[in-house]
């Protein structure tokens, strides 16, 4: 009972006390603990909010540029005919222009060389050939793209050599140096190795797994064959070189030097074994060596990102599809939805009698606002594509489906819009004779049309990053042309690109879904922008 | 031809307003202050007649054209040809004679196929313009009926409000269809897929190999549809997210509430709710970019095997997402509660901290628990993050650092690509989206009787 001894025995507390010093003290710290959880809090989630930011910068920032290389290019008029400039020989052209900026490639190492350019390099300069006829016959420089691995070389993504052996290895073969283990045998750095000379191996001459086990036995816990690597390939000769030499051995443990493999040599030498990227080979860096000695290469801004469509090759793959049919199905949900959605929120607010219907209606949109995005998928694929017989892919039953979820917010925020319109403005239209539908359309709506505008634009921001509905029915579809598209036609959209590109092996499609992320945001960004600056402008207090 | 059709539709509607409207004023000579109803009510009525029945006649044509032809043109092959065949195989039938009817001809069409296509390239036409005239004539109908009712005393306005009032309801009705539509398409499709698989191998069964042989000949595990570890897969993601959502939104909801500056709040609660709008396939990538990496790297650090997909990365990056949920809802409700209790709290001489801790978070729990379980049912329905960082193979398994799969991740794995209605395959994924919705409503609808009931304590 420690707080009946603060009493005194008149009833009253000593303020004064160690005792309730320290309790009062306590208390207080409990107050700054908890103020202090709640700035870690939000110190945790800004930073995690920074740290999604940084991170899609950081990879996408280098996917707004494209790396290029100015190649002069003799346009030989015996390989174009100036009267059908579409057909004439560019890979042949392409092939001679890289023959001459890079002279002394060996013939069989030319095809690989060409692989530095773009896959696209001849029709780049067929579609320029065919625009400009005049150019037949002279010598241009027309900017080419590098092919992927050579941009995320020259953007200095990816390293031209990589480390030969990873962490892991390099800390077990550290773990066997500590253990003097790693020692100079026969001008070989060598492990020196307790082996059972295990007869049934010998006589199976399998000592292969016997120079294996030795090594196993100093990591009992490592389950890994790449352990193995640190052998040299003339490692289990060694035991049948001591075999040869004392046939006494088998049967018993001795020690024995096994060679370390070439990377291990290296570390062992205090130096960082390092291999070639397998993505390339010697003689197209020696070639692209010879295009960053003569500066012919450039980053500049990458316009194909928002003008090309969807490709194959990370350096041609473009947004345009994307934003071309996230577009289509705005459009179609927005003229869905902003008349549905404002009808039905009028009636709701405005004219529906309380009955049992209408909360029936109300409870009904208020439930559809939770309902999970890939259910509204289910239920396009089932109803429009199934029962109607809508196409797939169609940019028109992609915004059906987004205007149906966007349904719920825009009815919502109407009515709140309306709600906030006063009374008094619909007395005093009732009161000079208008009808209840005048007074609807020639006062209230258009001093709420401000809110409802606001509601909208922020609806609409959400179907445009709503993906997984989109991904039921079909809509990331492969658009290499933005020709042709309609709304009943195979589409994409920005976010289901987005997916496609996640799912891409390629190193430069990685770089490219975060810049077209980037751009995702961005149109977020502007539209949120459009709503808040809408309620600044029009907002109004009464 | 059918955008055509609305656009010819559209404009008859529109001049039909100005022949409605000159109509009404000739009426009266000119004396518009005679007429009962201003004439643009006149010409308004028209336009509606003219317009709605004969563009609602259009859609109802439609969506009937494309069934009631497929099935004339299936009567119309030489008796015999569909004997024997599947549904599938019909509707392949079918699509072979529509594409080459549209000029993609693969292979050696055989003769029936190619008069089938002729055919149904004649009916398409005849379809179309019989649609054409008969839209237009409903439409011109709709122009004599609702034109020959203008007159001086004819009660225009009040007949466009009716026709006016009756698309509004007919608009809020959608939010109705829409949960009908959801409601019976899952239900029929999972009642076809019950019919093959018995619902408890469905609800009970413990085993989840759902990619059974499409033709014949496709070699494919068994095909076993035990959702239980579907379903514990969702619910460990769903409990790592509120694992890292709830402190952290609850205690910035806290700070923000009780000891932020007015001025520091405006700056960190529109922050903190930029995390609810941003896309969910963002945090995918996030996921899969930069969190699921670190935790594999930290993992091999402390000598820990993480999975690139575990379930620990996507929980957590699905926390994030919900962190915004929680501190929001929390906020609301802490700020909810009565001034009094806060300054009676104060006058007790209880610190900030302990007001917090003893009289606020008790009186908002129903208000924060309400909020919880919404953001658990957001939890289970997101779908992006967990299908790009999640596993697709069904384990059942506690462990955190192991990659499991979610309702979700298999309804979207199971209808990519392949949406033939007649396999267990494809239903499955229906019997997923049923009990992902029928939980999701019932974790809502919980959620806001508990709001509800809290907020009559006080007020």
């Amino acid at each position: 009972m420690s707080d009946a001894q603060v009493l005194t025995p008149a009833g009253t507390i000593d303020w004064n006390s160690d005792k309730a010093q320290r309790r009062v003290r306590r208390r207080y710290a409990a107050d700054r603990r908890l103020q202090a959880y709640g700035i870690i809090a939000i110190a945790l989630a800004v930073g995690l909010l920074g740290v999604l930011v940084a991170s899609l910068v950081r990879t996408g920032f280098p996917a707004f540029l494209q790396t290029k290389v100015d190649l002069p290019i003799h346009v030989d008029a015996s390989k174009v005919d100036a009267e059908d400039p579409a057909s004439g020989n560019y890979r042949g052209l392409i092939k001679a222009a890289l023959n001459k900026a890079i002279p002394d490639v060996p013939k069989d190492q030319q095809r690989s060389v060409r692989k530095i350019l773009t896959s696209h390099a001849a029709y780049i300069l067929r579609d320029y050939v065919v625009d400009h006829p005049d150019s037949i016959g002279k010598t241009i420089t027309l900017p080419i793209a590098l092919s992927d691995p050579f941009d995320q070389l020259y953007k200095g993504v990816i390293p031209k050599h990589m480390d030969a052996l990873n962490w892991v290895q390099e800390e077990w073969f550290e773990r066997l140096q500590n253990r003097n283990v790693v020692v100079e045998h026969d001008g070989r750095t060598s492990l020196k190795l307790d082996v059972y000379v295990d007869p049934a191996a010998v006589e199976d001459g399998d000592y292969v797994d016997l120079a294996r086990n030795s090594l196993q036995a100093y990591f009992p816990r490592v389950r890994d064959s790449s352990l193995f690597e640190m052998l040299a390939p003339d490692a289990p000769a060694a035991i049948e070189k001591a075999v040869a030499e004392d046939p006494a051995i088998v049967g018993k443990t001795v020690q024995i030097y096994f060679p370390v493999s070439e990377h291990y040599a290296t570390l062992a030498a205090g130096e960082e074994p390092t291999i070639l990227n397998p993505r390339f080979n010697e003689a197209q860096l020696a070639a692209y060596d010879v295009f960053v000695d003569k500066g012919m290469l450039r980053t500049p801004f990458n316009w194909e990102l928002f003008f090309n469509a969807d490709s194959r090759f990370p350096e041609r793959a473009g947004l345009a599809g994307a934003i071309t049919g996230s577009f289509y199905a705005l459009l179609v949900c927005f003229m869905l939805s902003f008349p549905i959605g404002i009808a039905a929120a009028v009636y709701l607010e405005e004219f529906a009698p309380k009955n049992r219907l209408t909360d029936l209606i109300e409870v009904n949109i208020n439930n559809l606002a939770a309902v999970p995005s890939v259910v509204f998928g289910l239920l396009g694929l089932a109803v429009f594509l199934g029962f109607f017989g809508l196409p797939r892919s169609a940019p028109l039953v992609g915004g059906m489906v987004l205007s149906l979820m966007t349904l719920p917010t825009i009815i919502i925020t109407t009515r709140a819009a309306l709600k906030a319109v006063p009374p008094s403005i619909r007395e005093a239209a009732l009161g000079v004779g208008a009808s209840k539908h005048q007074v609807m359309l020639h006062h209230v709506l258009p001093l709420a049309l401000p809110g409802i505008l606001t509601g909208t634009i922020i609806g609409m921001a959400q179907a445009l990053g709503e993906t997984a509905p989109l991904l039921l029915i079909g809509m990331n579809a492969f658009i290499p042309s933005v020709e042709n598209m309609g709304l009943l036609e195979p589409a994409t959209s920005l976010p289901t690109q987005i997916f496609s590109w996640a799912d891409s092996p390629e190193r430069g499609f990685v770089s490219r879904t975060s810049a077209a992320i980037l751009v995702l945001l961005g149109f977020l960004v502007i539209m949120n922008l459009v709503a808040i600056t809408l309620r600044q402008m029009f907002q109004r207090k009464w | 031809m059918i955008g055509y059709v609305l656009l010819v539709l559209l404009v008859l509607a529109v001049v039909s307003y100005f022949l409605g409207r000159r109509r009404a004023v000739s009426a009266v000579e000119g004396r518009e202050q005679d007429l009962h109803s201003r004439p643009s009510y006149h010409g308004a009525f028209v336009a509606a007649w003219v317009g709605l029945p004969s563009i609602l006649f259009v859609l109802v044509w439609l969506l009937f054209q494309g069934s009631v032809i497929d099935n004339l043109l299936l009567a119309s092959l030489p008796a015999g040809t569909t004997d024997g065949l599947t549904a599938g195989q019909t509707s392949l039938l079918l699509s072979e004679i529509k594409s080459v009817a549209a000029g993609n001809i693969f292979g050696e069409p055989s003769a029936t196929v190619l008069e089938a296509a002729e055919r149904y390239n004649r009916w398409q036409t005849i379809a179309r313009w019989s649609m054409f005239a008969a839209a237009v004539s409903i439409a011109l109908m709709g122009l004599a009926l609702a034109g020959g009712r203008i007159s001086r005393d004819f009660r225009a306005r009040h007949g466009a409000e009716r026709i006016m009032s009756g698309l509004m309801i007919a608009c809020s009705l959608i939010a109705m269809l829409t949960t009908l539509g959801i409601v019976l398409s899952l239900l029929i499709e999972a009642l076809r897929f019950f019919d093959r698989v018995s619902p408890i191998e469905f609800f009970f069964g413990l085993n989840w190999e759902p990619q059974i042989p499409i033709r014949e000949g496709q070699v494919t595990a068994g095909g076993a549809f035990g959702a239980i570890p579907v379903f514990a897969g969702t619910l460990l993601i769903a409990l790592i997210a509120m694992l890292v959502a709830t402190p952290i939104g609850l205690y910035s909801a806290i700070y923000l509430t009780e000891y932020a500056h007015p001025r520091i709040r405006a700056v960190i609660k529109p922050i903190l709710e930029l995390l609810a709008g941003i896309p969910t396939v963002v945090y995918g990538f996030f996921a899969v970019l930069t969190v699921a990496p670190a935790m594999r790297q930290f993992g091999e650090m402390i000598g820990m095997p993480i999975a690139p997909n575990s379930a620990l990365a996507a929980g957590a990056v699905m926390g994030i997402m919900i962190i915004p949920f929680i501190s929001s809802l929390s906020d609301d409700a802490i700020a909810a509660v009565p001034r009094a209790m806060r300054d009676g709290s104060y006058a007790m001489g209880a610190t900030k901290g302990e007001t917090i801790t003893k009289v606020l978070l008790p009186a908002a729990l129903p208000g924060i628990m309400g909020g919880v379980l919404l953001a658990v049912s957001r939890a289970i329905g997101e779908t992006m993050i967990v299908v790009m960082a999640a596993g697709i193979i069904a384990t059942l398994t506690a462990n955190p650092l192991k990659p499991v799969t979610t309702v979700t991740v298999q309804i979207v794995t199971l209808l990519i690509g392949d949406t033939e209605f007649d396999n267990p395959k494809t239903l499955a994924a229906f019997a997923l989206g049923l009990v992902l919705f029928l939980v999701t409503l019932a974790l809502n609808v919980l959620a806001l009787h508990i709001v509800r009931k809290y907020r009559e304590q006080y007020e």
